[in-house]
């Protein structure tokens, strides 16, 4: 028994479900910005399997696309996370309350 | 058979240390438990005949962009992290969405019929060669706004790296040095 489509698109899922709820567990920055890299890092699963099975290139272009994007988020992710430690000597996001009332 | 095997070997791999990085409240060990996801994924797409995607998930994803996190880790000297004080219902709101989205990734295996069931004969889509002509052809606007896009997540990490006026940090060390 090969493993199927239905086989990765399955660990996908559970991979984007850890990471969503890590999301909302977590409670400093690096560790949520850590679990949205496990989401995108979940849907490029999708991506490839989809291009195996299809014997298609383009999936695989969108993963290229996607690690982009992440290179991307990381460099200002981490640049805004840098910035906040500078004026809240802390990465935790409840301390991230400037804009409430 | 055996891809079946190598399969389930990574993929077992690959969730275990997705959990263990959200179960570690060190944020160092959750980096390295999700670079143990990502050497694992580069595994399953080996096994899904895209070497090119393999090589650049370990060459960008664990070499670059975690080198990086643990960089600003050991730079900002984080400590553990606490446990919720306030907006203690966000456990049951993260628990109700968690297996909702499991129960969504089981209905998978009942949708999943229309699809093929077998990947196909030829597996050529992956190597390198046809990947780097879809890029520089078919797909060469899309590559050029991703070249576009990291442009302006340089210039923005310059601009938001940039030091206006005396922060808190600073005010902090001066004290120190006092």
């Amino acid at each position: 028994m090969e493993p199927t489509l239905a086989s990765y698109l399955a660990l996908s899922g559970i991979l984007f479900t850890i990471g969503a709820v890590g999301v909302i567990f977590k409670r400093n920055a690096i560790g949520m910005f850590m679990c949205i890299e496990l989401m995108l890092n979940a849907v490029n699963i999708t991506f490839v399997g989809f291009s195996r099975f299809y014997n298609d290139a383009t999936g695989q272009l969108f993963v290229f696309m996607v690690m982009s994007v992440a290179a991307a988020e990381a460099a200002i992710g981490l640049g805004i996370i840098i910035a906040f430690f500078r004026n809240r000597i802390s990465v935790d996001v409840d301390d991230a309350s400037i804009l409430k009332n | 058979m055996i891809t079946t095997l190598l399969f389930f070997l990574f993929a077992g791999f690959a969730i275990a240390c997705a959990g263990l990085m959200v179960y570690h409240k060190n944020p160092l060990y959750s980096a390295i438990s999700l670079i143990g996801v990502f050497i694992a994924l580069a595994c399953i797409y080996m096994l899904l005949a895209a070497p090119f995607i393999a090589a650049v998930q370990v060459l960008v994803y664990a070499g670059a962009i975690m080198v990086l996190v643990i960089f600003v880790i050991m730079l900002l000297n984080l400590e553990e992290d606490k446990p919720l004080t306030r907006l203690r219902h966000l456990y049951l709101i993260g628990s109700i969405l968690g297996l909702v989205l499991l129960a969504q990734t089981l209905f998978i295996f009942y949708a999943v019929k229309k699809s093929p069931q077998s990947a196909q004969e030829q597996a050529d889509a992956g190597l390198t060669l046809n990947i780097g002509r879809a890029m520089f052809t078919e797909y060469l606007l899309p590559v050029e706004i991703a070249g576009v896009l990291l442009l302006m997540a340089i210039v923005g990490a310059m601009v938001l790296s940039r030091r206006l006026k005396e922060t808190r940090l600073d005010i902090a060390q001066k004290e120190k040095r006092r």
